[in-house]
């Protein structure tokens, strides 16, 4: 039955071409704008660590003694002492320190000039935490946080840019004035968004693309870091002005971020009962004025700093009120090329065609409109995310449309053609027979 | 033309009178907000910096010790002073459209208790705020004895020129000059006034505070090095640039020049907005679709209606109507439709923007967004309708006499 439904369709779409085009040509760039909103946002709001996120954490305390709004949250990052303080108390089952800087690197063997590049200074357990991927080596061991060792890790870029891609494990990079032995290459690590250094999302006032950049170029050990870089770190915020700007170790200043991973619910409360007392205790020392804090999940903090940028987000609202016009548009033109075979339709039901039979070829017909649609909708998608590459973005060069997001674009095509015959082939199915037969 | 008849006619096609009017609804909701974003950006992209774009230029350097900077600035300002064309050096810690090195939230009173808002502090050498071009609307501009060394991040005791937006801000109706603004310990007295200086980043601020600035007169020193604003032609810009850029590479080889920032001020505009610029033109890409689709709805609905009605037009054109009755009633019909979808679709539209203000912080759509998206609406009816009514009007009187 459906094979014959499926010919009545074709003959049907056949017989009248414009009508047939106008309105493939609708659901497709409905689709199109749509799916290709949609990949983006899928890109931007997915979960960077699947599997892991829901065990790492973002402990927060508030350094700021001055601060007399309340209630208030706790500023996004941490003062030096704090940091240090609750990582070196290792509560968690790991934990890693984070300070970001920009530093001045050159290859000793290298004819390019100096490169000023971002640096992420952090703790061993940061690569096995984040489940960071490596072309060649290692991350470095606790031993090496301890002792200050003067390692890097680089990333795949940096090294295709200073040792043409070959395994530079071992070789030396010149950090501002400390020479570094690499022990490891990053392999095509790209988490989006590059969830480590997200902070002050709630003041970009929407403008959160900066968030899906790369990752930082050179990773140092934490204290290494701080050594051979020191006087070109620079504060979040600061609650007085530093006295030795870029020097911040004991300045008024938030500017370290700590990354915790805990691994049942229990420790998650013995955390959280670990980190107020910090709190309280920081209180009663004078240090902090309020002990509040906050222990959200990777999630939760991506969702505090509202990471989607607001742009993508009202592109994808238009794009599905754009949709909603097409899916109007396609409803009319399927109700009139429905009625106008009345007397066909009279012919069939007389012939002895019961109403949901009628229904079955209207919708038939709806969803062989949706399929060829859902081609165009693909190929508009396609040409959609190219468009999206070609924009001076951060996360331009992510955006491609996977398994997933090409099936849905289907699916998408034919429920909303399916919805679209749905109401005219109710229609249809409810032509009179005798009505039509007298007119033939 | 009697409009009776016609709402008898549509009372029997509810269903497709009211897909269309629908979709009307959702094309004005649309066009109207679409319309209103375009504007916002538009404006936002045409704020006025206050500075003359068109003949300054800056080359940023980084990469080597604050111990150095004295060496580091003397050498990079004589290469930069000697590059044909070129009128002017200075040093500015911020850029409008470029670096931003001095961004920090002011109190107006020592205690730190009355917040006067976050704002750019453009801490420039000697000759910066001249070769910036803002203008001067009131007080004084610095002097040679303003100048002073600093060691902090911000000097910690000036006389500043603060815009007039800021002005109004802190001081509403006051008169500005001489009164006083604290950053922690630093303070900073006012002694003139200038019309604007937009922030190095604009679009990440609200609209009312894009100009929230003050200029900090000072000299070079640790954290007044490396950053440079040179003034030429415009007609020269390109050129100097290109040999500006060439002779730091000579006059300091051992530092790193920021090429990702060291670009004409109209280029560092462009980078600025080219997101605001592609969003524009994403949303008037989304418009002319969309009234595209719905012109085509309208075709075709209108095309169905005709054909379904050819004997009735053929009963009335032999019963006495014109071609020109014909046409009216087509027209008058769609133009009933559109406007019943218009007054739907501005309901949505506010709507729509009411989440939007929620959302988004966008403001409040004028009233003016909603006669022009109807206007919009009913001339794309009466064309897309045009066709299938002169269709209409073609039918010939005996077509009545055929099948009756």
């Amino acid at each position: 039955m459906f094979a014959y439904y499926l010919n009545l369709a074709i003959r049907s779409l056949k017989r009248n071409p414009v009508l047939t085009v106008l309105m493939v040509l609708a659901i497709a760039v409905g689709i199109g704008a749509s799916m290709t909103t949609l990949t983006v946002m899928h890109l931007l709001s997915g979960d960077p660590l699947p599997g892991r996120s829901a065990h790492i954490y973002y402990p927060q305390v508030d350094s700021d003694p001055t601060s007399s709004k309340q209630p208030k949250n706790p500023l996004d990052v941490m003062d030096y002492h704090s940091g240090v303080d609750l990582w070196s108390a290792h509560r968690a089952d790991r934990q890693a320190l984070i300070a970001n800087s920009d530093i001045k690197v050159r290859a000793p063997d290298s004819t390019l000039p100096p490169l000023m590049l971002h640096m992420l200074s952090t703790t061993s357990d940061f690569f096995p935490m984040f489940n960071v991927s490596f072309e060649y080596g290692d991350g470095w061991s606790a031993q090496d946080d301890e002792k200050h060792a003067r390692v890097a890790v680089i990333s795949s870029d940096l090294n295709d840019k200073l040792f043409h891609g070959e395994n530079s494990v071992g070789r030396t990079l010149r950090l501002k004035d400390s020479d570094v032995r690499i022990v490891g290459v990053l392999g095509a690590w790209r988490p989006s968004p590059l969830f480590y250094d997200v902070r002050g999302g709630r003041f970009a006032n929407g403008d959160t693309s900066s968030f899906y950049g790369r990752p930082e170029d050179v990773f140092t050990p934490f204290y290494t870091g701080l050594e051979i870089n020191d006087g070109n770190f620079w504060q979040f915020t600061c609650w007085h002005l530093p006295d030795k700007p870029g020097h911040l170790q004991n300045a008024p200043c938030v500017w370290i971020a700590l990354w915790v991973q805990l691994d049942s619910a229990a420790k998650v409360a013995d955390y959280h009962n670990f980190l107020d007392h910090y709190a309280q205790q920081q209180k009663a020392l004078g240090r902090f004025k309020y002990a509040d804090t906050r222990l959200r999940t990777l999630m939760q903090w991506l969702d505090f700093n509202g990471v989607v940028p607001s742009d993508v987000k009202l592109q994808t609202w238009l794009a599905f009120a754009f949709l909603a016009i097409c899916l109007f548009n396609t409803i009319g033109l399927l109700l009139a090329k429905f009625l106008r075979r009345s007397g066909e339709i009279g012919v069939r039901r007389a012939l002895g065609a019961s109403r949901r039979a009628v229904f079955a070829q209207c919708l038939v017909e709806a969803g062989l409109i949706g399929v060829l649609g859902g081609i165009g909708g693909w190929l508009l998608t396609i040409l959609g995310l190219w468009l999206v590459r070609e924009q001076p973005v951060a996360y331009a060069d992510m955006a491609h449309l996977d398994g997933g997001m090409f099936a849905l674009t289907f699916v998408l095509s034919i429920l909303v053609s399916l919805l679209a015959g749905a109401l005219p082939a109710m229609r249809a199915s409810r032509v009179a027979p005798a009505l039509q037969l007298k007119t033939l | 033309m009697q409009i009776q008849p016609i709402l008898a006619a549509l009372r029997k096609h509810r269903l497709a009178t009211l897909l269309i009017a629908l979709e009307i609804a959702l094309a004005c909701a649309v066009l109207c907000n679409a319309c209103f974003m375009i504007a916002s950006r538009l404006s936002m992209m045409h704020v006025d910096s206050g500075v003359d774009e068109g003949a300054l230029a800056t080359v940023q350097l980084t990469g080597y010790e604050p111990a150095k900077a004295a060496d580091v600035d003397a050498r990079a300002v004589a290469a930069l002073r000697a590059v044909p064309g070129v009128q002017s050096v200075t040093l500015l810690n911020s850029i409008p459209f470029g670096m931003r090195r001095g961004t920090a939230g002011i109190t107006t009173d020592a205690a730190g208790q009355h917040f006067g808002g976050v704002i750019e502090f453009y801490v420039g050498g000697a000759g910066s705020l001249r070769a910036l071009g803002a203008q001067l609307i009131a007080g004084r501009a610095p002097q040679a004895d303003d100048f002073h060394p600093f060691t902090g991040l911000l000097p910690g005791d000036a006389p500043i020129q603060i815009t007039q937006a800021l002005a109004e801000h802190l001081w509403p109706g006051a008169n500005p000059l001489g009164k006083q603004i604290w950053l922690d310990k630093s303070h900073f007295r006012v002694v003139g006034v200038l019309k604007t200086l937009v922030r190095p980043d604009p679009p990440g601020w609200p609209t009312e505070q894009r100009a929230w600035a003050v200029f900090v007169p000072a000299q070079p020193g640790p954290f007044l090095t490396g950053s440079y604003l040179l003034r030429a032609n415009p007609q020269d810009l390109p050129r100097v640039m290109r040999d500006a850029l060439a002779a730091v590479t000579k006059a300091v080889p051992d530092v790193v020049i920021d090429r990702e920032d060291s670009h004409t001020l109209i280029e560092l505009r462009q980078k600025t907005f080219q997101n605001d610029r592609a969003m524009a033109g994403l949303l008037i890409g989304v418009i002319v679709a969309l009234l595209g689709v719905t012109a085509l709805g309208i075709v075709g609905l209108a095309s169905f209606w005709v054909a379904q009605r050819r004997k009735q037009i053929g009963v009335r054109r032999a019963l006495g109507a014109t071609r020109g009755d014909i046409l009216r009633y087509f027209q008058t019909e769609n133009f009933l439709i559109v406007s019943f979808g218009i007054v739907l679709g501005m309901v949505l539209a506010y709507t729509i923007n009411l989440l939007l203000m929620t959302h988004y912080e966008l403001p409040r759509l004028p009233f003016f967004y909603l006669p022009i998206g109807a206007l919009v609406l009913w001339g794309l009816g009466q064309l897309a309708v045009l066709g299938p009514a002169l269709r209409a009007a073609a039918v010939p009187p005996v077509v009545a006499t055929r099948t009756v």
